[in-house]
């Protein structure tokens, strides 16, 4: 009786509003909407519909239309998912949220989650609302409550309303318990502190029967054990409880509701497994009491499907991190092999990944799968190739680094442009750590230069080179082969650079066929100067290049007979250069010909077998010697006497206690002679003679082949003899076309300093010039940025700035960095502005 | 504004891919997961310590949940309802964690949800379909 009353009256209200919007027609439907603006034929079209109907939705706002406003904010929600600004509906979807029909606080709720957040004022007016929806009678408007809080509470919002999630946390109905724990997982995201308050409603969360409630609770404790080791501490007792739900869910017979395929709940055993593996690591009692449910789930989980892989893959993971026997770590990394041989591409895809995570810790385990593993890198999935190449290359060693060069270099031959760089550099680690000989080394590092030459990282050349130095037997060899090499095709900088480099140095062995390990050519010492002149004058080299040809032809006019006059005429030629590097060398070399003809010959004399600071990590450091000379290891006679004494003198003081004399390397070492005394007193230790330099230095002249930090002020040890190793790479910043890769390098006799090399690349097709980085830490941090390598990010991925960064952080806090990058490309001005957040632990733990 | 970026970045490289490729790639410092289904691909992106492969099961769990309730559901059907696509979504994840892993509690919830809107509407004269 009473109902029809009411419906009654509701019908003529209805009737009396609708009659005062007789001569107002009523907003479009919502279908409808979709309707027409899928006929829109061009974006133009659509645009103009788009801009219509905002128009009327704009005074339908405006007249406080109660009837339609959900139908108004759904459609603009709709154009809002389309693209287009839809900010003025903001206050809308408070009125609906605070509208008393369910309808209206529906779209209210999903409008406030699609348009607000945090950093819009408005968002806070919805706190009392959802505060009393929170209460409300009806648990889905309690749920619409939660669940908007749940996505995009503010740590405001989740301060004022904690304790009411706090209580819904407690209740019996499960519909809301479940969403409760989830609401208060992200307000302890949002509000840490808030952890606490949330303590005594975890009780008994996990006697519950109801698998929605039992899930979310899981995730609530998984995230406050990773947040509080005092959590973590307090929750372990939960361990015994844990494993006995998995093994119900295991043993349990078939369960409708929560089947997948055979398997009952999957989603809540793997959250399961990842908490037992957060609360196993580190505690031998824990990880004990899960150890036979672990290898319960690990031989008996169906594998045909993906859903039985998912869970085999988290037992795998956790297995790995807790202390478990070595029987099931073996057991283990055999899945991981056995996915491997799947045919699905995901779970290769998985395998490799954790692998990876594996390989330092269960080497040899791994080292079993090696041949699966570098088969992967055949595959057609870049990101498959990937993991392999990087697995690969943590699995090399002596003994299998013949076979294992093989298939990486002919990785490196067809892999696509985004590796070569990285395979380059893994190819030159390795084989500097496991050569079998040098003859083999040196045909490695050919092969690659010739192979993937122009996408050599930039501080490859100088470790080539000194590499090549060392490998004093070889010079005749190596020069013969790189010349060779450069004949055909001299567009490939690196490998320009580094033949350059060794033209100039051992040209004279060239030219009088001293080859022992092959058949020696035969080369006049024009023709050697004509493949000098033809990289001068190239436009395909770079001034880098440019740089070492000049220096090399230089050079020749100590070893050459017949053609001085031809190299003094070339040197005077680019005296005039409009290279501004050129020609202050060709200036500089004049005055050799001319002013200082009696020091030439010693100061063009051999380069000594140099002694390399040992990197033990698979970071690679570049250093630069705070010029911004990028061929560090380039022969630079001074213009004037005293220059290199002031510099050598700022080596001394920096090495502190090391009463070594310097060389430094960019300057030629010089015999002592009779004239030039001023450049010598510090070098009169080293005893060189024309011969080339097979004498090896003597032993209490170690020199510093790599230029030394010079602006080292933060350690006044010879740095990095020891070097804590492995720590992972990031990128930190990747942005239209522009990627910036830091690297890791610590020392354990210094762990406050953190050296970060970065590297910035670009992959558009034009260069970005003008590049300027800059970078800001916290207070509690110190920061050093050294020079870069250059100004210009070269397109395609063609060469890297790169520049170091050091970091002095004594209170161990964790890294964090802002960064600010300017640049010029395309024409226009760039700027940005990025925080870095992702540093590994490693780098500053 | 950023969203939008974000939208069309990730979309660009998402149907870059090639069908051989796998389901997984790395973006920013985030992993995306994807499944394709007909014309429609379902992105979902995880952190790094999330377990890929469950993901995958999640994202197919929710296209069998709009499966059930729509009845075969077509990518006309998501465009025209998108509205109870999200309220679906609602259900079944909050936060970005799953929050009911059992289907027939999330389409009885659903199915509830929808009740209670109905019977108001008719009580203020009309259906929902009048209202949006």
């Amino acid at each position: 009786m009473e109902k029809n009353i009411n419906l009654r009256n509701c019908q003529t209200l209805n009737t009396y509003v609708m009659l005062t919007h007789l001569r107002m027609p009523a907003p479009i439907r919502l279908r409808e909407l979709i309707r027409t603006i899928r006929t829109a034929r061009t974006q133009a079209e659509e645009r103009e519909m788009i801009q219509k109907e905002c128009a009327a939705i704009r005074s339908s706002f405006r007249e406080e239309d109660n009837t339609y406003r959900c139908r108004n904010v759904a459609k603009l929600l709709y154009m809002h998912m389309l693209g287009y600004p839809a900010h003025f509906g903001q206050l809308e979807c408070l009125k609906l949220i605070a509208s008393q029909k369910f309808t209206d606080k529906r779209i209210g709720y999903l409008g406030a989650m699609l348009l607000l957040d945090e950093r819009q004022d408005v968002h806070l007016l919805m706190t009392n609302c959802i505060k009393n929806d929170l209460n409300h009678s009806t648990q889905f408007v309690q749920g619409l409550a939660l669940c908007t809080l749940g996505c995009m509470g503010s740590s405001e919002m989740c301060r004022d309303l904690a304790g009411e999630v706090e209580k819904l946390l407690k209740t019996s109905n499960s519909y809301l318990r479940k969403k409760a724990a989830l609401c208060a997982v992200h307000v302890i995201r949002k509000v840490p502190e808030l952890m606490e308050m949330f303590l005594p409603a975890t009780k008994n969360l996990l006697n519950e029967k109801n698998h929605g409630v039992l899930h979310t609770s899981v995730v609530l404790l998984t995230e406050m054990c990773e947040r509080s080791p005092d959590m973590l501490a307090h929750f372990r007792k939960l361990v015994p409880q844990l494993v006995r739900i998995l093994k119900n869910l295991i043993m349990s017979g078939y369960s409708p509701e929560h089947d997948v395929s055979g398997i009952s709940d999957p989603f809540l055993q793997v959250r399961i497994l990842r908490l037992l593996r957060i609360l196993g690591r580190n505690d031998d009692d824990s990880s004990e009491a899960m150890n036979d449910i672990l290898a319960q789930v690990a031989t008996n989980t169906e594998t045909s499907k993906n859903v039985g892989n998912a869970i085999l893959y988290e037992t795998v993971l956790t297995i790995m991190d807790i202390k478990s026997e070595s029987g099931l770590r073996v057991l283990a990394i055999n899945i991981l092999g056995r996915f491997l041989l799947n045919n699905d591409k995901n779970i290769r895809y998985v395998a490799l990944t954790s692998l990876l995570k594996t390989v330092q810790t269960d080497h040899n385990a791994v080292q079993r799968h090696r041949s699966t593993i570098v088969d992967c890198l055949k595959d057609l999935d870049v990101s498959i190739k990937r993991r392999a190449m990087e697995l690969s290359f943590a699995l090399v060693n002596g003994n299998n680094i013949r076979g294992m060069m093989k298939e990486l270099l002919y990785f490196l031959d067809s892999c696509e442009p985004e590796f070569k760089a990285d395979c380059a550099s893994g190819i030159f680690l390795a084989a500097e750590k496991y050569a079998p000989s040098k003859r083999w080394h040196i045909d490695t590092i050919m092969r690659v230069l010739t192979t993937a030459g122009s996408y050599v990282r930039d501080d490859a050349v100088p470790n080539l080179i000194q590499l090549i130095t060392n490998s004093v037997e070889m010079h005749a060899y190596t020069v013969q082969r790189l010349y060779k090499a450069i004949l055909g095709d001299y567009s490939q900088q690196p490998l320009v650079q580094v033949a350059a480099w060794c033209i100039g140095e051992y040209g004279d062995l060239l030219v009088s066929g001293q080859c022992e390990e092959e058949e020696p050519i035969q080369v006049t010492e024009d023709e050697v100067l004509d493949i000098l002149e033809s990289v001068l004058i190239s436009n395909m080299s770079t001034s880098v290049t440019r740089g070492y040809a000049l220096t090399a032809i230089m050079k020749l006019s100590t070893r050459f007979t017949c053609t001085v006059n031809r190299i003094k005429k070339v040197v005077s030629i680019y005296g005039s250069s409009i290279d501004v590097e050129l020609q202050q060398r060709a200036v500089e070399y004049n005055a050799l010909f001319k002013k200082y003809d009696h020091m030439r010959s010693a100061l063009l004399e051999r380069m000594p077998v140099m002694e390399k600071v040992t990197t033990n990590g698979p970071t690679e450091i570049v250093q630069t010697n705070g010029e911004t000379e990028p061929a560090p290891l380039e022969t630079k006679p001074p213009p004037s006497g005293p220059q290199p004494t002031s510099q050598a003198n700022d080596l001394l003081d920096l090495l502190g206690g090391n009463d070594i004399t310097p060389v430094i390397p960019t300057a030629p070492t010089s015999k002592p002679s009779s004239a030039g005394g001023e450049l010598l007193d510090l070098l009169g230790d080293i005893n060189l003679t024309g011969a080339p330099a097979a004498a090896p230095a003597p032993a209490s002249v170690p020199q510093i082949s790599q230029p030394p930090f010079l602006l080292d002020g933060l350690s006044s040890q010879p740095l990095f003899n020891d070097i804590a190793a492995g720590i992972p790479s990031i990128t930190a910043y990747s942005k239209n076309g522009l990627k910036i890769e830091f690297t890791f390098e610590r020392s354990n006799t210094n762990p406050s300093v953190t050296v970060i090399t970065i590297q910035a690349s670009n992959s558009t097709e034009l260069d970005m010039t003008d590049f300027v980085f800059q970078a800001a830490v916290p207070k509690t941090f110190q920061l050093q940025l050294l020079s870069p390598s250059s100004s210009i990010v070269p397109a395609f991925n063609t060469g890297t700035i790169t520049q170091v960064i050091k970091v002095l952080n004594p209170q161990k806090q964790q890294l964090r960095m802002r960064i600010k990058l300017t640049y010029n490309h395309k024409g226009s001005a760039m700027q940005d502005l990025a925080e870095v957040n992702n540093f590994p632990p490693q780098s500053w733990q | 504004k950023e969203k939008k970026k974000i939208t069309r970045e990730l979309v660009q490289t998402v149907l870059a891919r090639k069908p051989k490729m796998c389901s997984f790639l790395e973006w920013r410092d985030l992993k995306i997961v994807y499944k394709r289904y007909a014309s429609l691909y379902f992105c979902c992106a995880i952190e790094d310590q999330d377990n890929e492969l469950i993901t995958l099961e999640i994202i197919h769990r929710y296209v069998e949940l709009l499966d059930k309730y729509f009845g075969s559901v077509c990518e006309l059907d998501i465009i025209f309802n998108f509205e109870k696509a999200y309220f679906i979504l609602d259900e079944f994840l909050l936060g970005g964690e799953v929050q009911e892993t059992s289907k027939k509690n999330v389409l009885k919830a659903i199915e509830q949800a929808d009740l209670l809107q109905e019977s108001q509407n008719e009580e203020w004269g009309g259906s929902s379909e009048d209202i949006l």
